[in-house]
């Protein structure tokens, strides 16, 4: 009862406040009386949405899948990556200041490059921008965690005379995973964002990003809204599974944030 | 009676000729009798861990040496002559209690169900028979330093090297770990060296207590306690006990001669 009480008081908060959030806007739409055209209300998009539904489930499909492909391939490339740069020293030395280097350029700018290289139709530019999205955040988590054992349990190793090989397979490796599964929380999100900005910039038009893009721009601020709404789920949707997949994987990480 | 220990005038300097040198131990020397426990306590910077880290390898001397069952340090550091134990447990997150305590066998290269037994003797032996399976961020932090003393004695090394173990639990927990480690020492007939901070802590677990002081780092004077093998909670009010800590506080204050003056770092409650 007392966990469940608990529960509650957590929740409660931010849904009273969306809602809240929600009526003033409706409120202050219908007392301004404000064009549809500058700001439209929240039931006008709710009804959108309704009408719409299929349209923007399958939009959301699509996009979905491009962030998963992004996620999944960032993932494994970054873990690929920072194994090689923690294994071999060139490849540590290459690598790291490279990595810093292209993670500064605004990603918007790559998109426009990689849109151009491809044919027009071709979802594979999204799918390059949502890994290398996935794959910074993927490679600089577990790179962190082979770096950063406990000081203690290195001793430890040390004392009980582990090889450098032991050392690695039997600490810095398995601490890498817990930053692993942190990294992948943080990269989910990440690759819905990006795969949606990512059909800003032409191609195909049957994503969310490219949805959101046209209804704006022809004035159809509900429908357009609603295609907003549905990419804020596809993205809780991702962060939902990548924190139940840290919870499950590594559940001693969250305890050792929350210390 | 044989040497589990020899430390024979180590001079021991960080970052020599840096504007940063630092002086940690000047000419110590050291004995320490097979089945003896002795700790070491002093101010913040007198070189006890230090000192603990020099007889386990973790360090190299600059000057003198180190002898540990007649070995050099590093020989018993490969042979597992000793275990180590620290103020955080250091478990494995992702290994269940016994495969933690299995870790230096299996480092050994022992098979399965040797380890297995072993780590279940252990278990035993640190009074958590059932907790084999639980995962140490589902023990107490006094639980979980039980499993790393466990551990730390799992390869039965004649010596165990541990650096304010208990410095991190409560103070009921703390007397209560302090006369579980005098038990476990007891049946398994271990050489302790002990670093801590606390005065009573090293009186009730000693047979000798170092007194070190700082800058640098030193060995002030040595107090024989013998509180005897019979030691319960009725030592803690005895007057041999006060009497052992206050010639432990005067040794201390000695190294710094300012009467009266709390010496940082040293908890003299």
């Amino acid at each position: 009862m007392n966990a469940v009480a608990r529960r509650v008081r957590a929740v409660l908060p931010p849904i009273v406040f969306g809602a809240l959030f929600l009526a003033a806007w409706e409120a202050f739409v219908t007392w301004r009386d404000i064009k549809p055209f500058v700001l439209v209300k929240p039931s006008k998009v709710w009804s959108a949405g309704l009408d719409n539904l299929q349209r923007i489930a399958d939009a959301m499909e699509v996009t979905g899948t491009n962030a998963l492909i992004g996620l999944v391939a960032g993932t494994l490339l970054g873990c690929l990556v920072a194994l090689l740069a923690a294994g071999v020293r060139w490849v540590g030395e290459l690598v790291n200041p490279v990595a810093v280097a292209v993670n500064a350029i605004p990603i918007v700018v790559l998109i426009a490059l990689f849109t151009r290289l491809y044919e027009a139709d071709s979802e594979t530019p999204r799918r390059i921008m949502s890994t290398l999205a996935a794959f910074f955040v993927v490679f600089i988590n577990v790179s962190r965690g082979l770096r950063q054992s406990s000081p203690t349990q290195l001793e430890l190793m040390r004392s009980f005379a582990a090889s450098p090989r032991q050392q690695f397979v039997k600490v810095r490796l398995p601490n890498a995973m817990s930053f692993l599964f942190t990294g992948i929380r943080v990269a989910a999100p990440l690759t819905v964002i990006t795969a949606v900005v990512a059909e800003y910039f032409g191609g195909n038009r049957n994503g969310l990003g490219a949805s959101i893009s046209g209804f704006l721009s022809i004035s159809k601020k509900d429908v357009g809204l609603a295609y907003v709404a549905g990419a804020s789920v596809l993205g809780l949707l991702f962060f939902g599974f990548a924190a139940v997949l840290e919870y499950v994987a590594v559940p001693w990480q969250r305890r050792r944030d929350s210390r | 009676m044989t040497l589990a220990v020899d430390v024979a005038a180590v001079h021991k300097v960080f970052n020599g000729g840096r504007p940063n040198q630092v002086d940690a131990l000047s000419d110590v020397s050291l004995q320490v009798s097979s089945g003896e426990f002795v700790s070491l306590i002093g101010p913040s910077g007198c070189g006890k861990s230090t000192l603990l880290r020099l007889i386990a390898d973790l360090l190299q001397p600059t000057k003198g040496t180190i002898a540990v069952n007649d070995k050099l340090p590093r020989q018993a550091r490969l042979d597992q002559d000793y275990g180590m134990a620290f103020q955080q447990a250091g478990l494995f997150e992702w290994r269940t209690v016994a495969k933690n305590i299995e870790l230096p066998l299996e480092l050994k290269g022992w098979d399965k169900d040797k380890r297995r037994a072993r780590a279940q003797e252990m278990l035993e032996l640190v009074k958590l028979p059932d907790r084999a399976d639980a995962m140490p961020w589902q023990l107490s932090g006094g639980q979980q330093q039980r499993i790393a003393i466990a551990r730390a004695l799992a390869a039965h090394p004649s010596l165990l090297l541990m650096d304010e173990p208990f410095g991190a639990l409560d103070e009921m927990t703390r007397e209560h770990m302090q006369a579980e480690l005098l038990r476990i020492c007891a049946a398994t007939q271990t050489t302790v060296v002990f670093v801590t901070h606390s005065i009573p802590e090293a009186v009730y677990l000693s047979d000798r207590v170092v007194v070190m002081s700082a800058g640098p780092g030193r060995i002030t004077s040595i107090v024989s306690v013998g509180l005897g093998s019979g030691r319960d909670e009725n030592t803690r009010e005895a007057k041999q006990f006060y009497e052992k800590i206050t010639e432990v506080r005067e040794g201390l204050r000695g190294g710094h001669a300012i009467e009266g003056q709390k010496i940082k770092g040293v908890d003299d409650r």
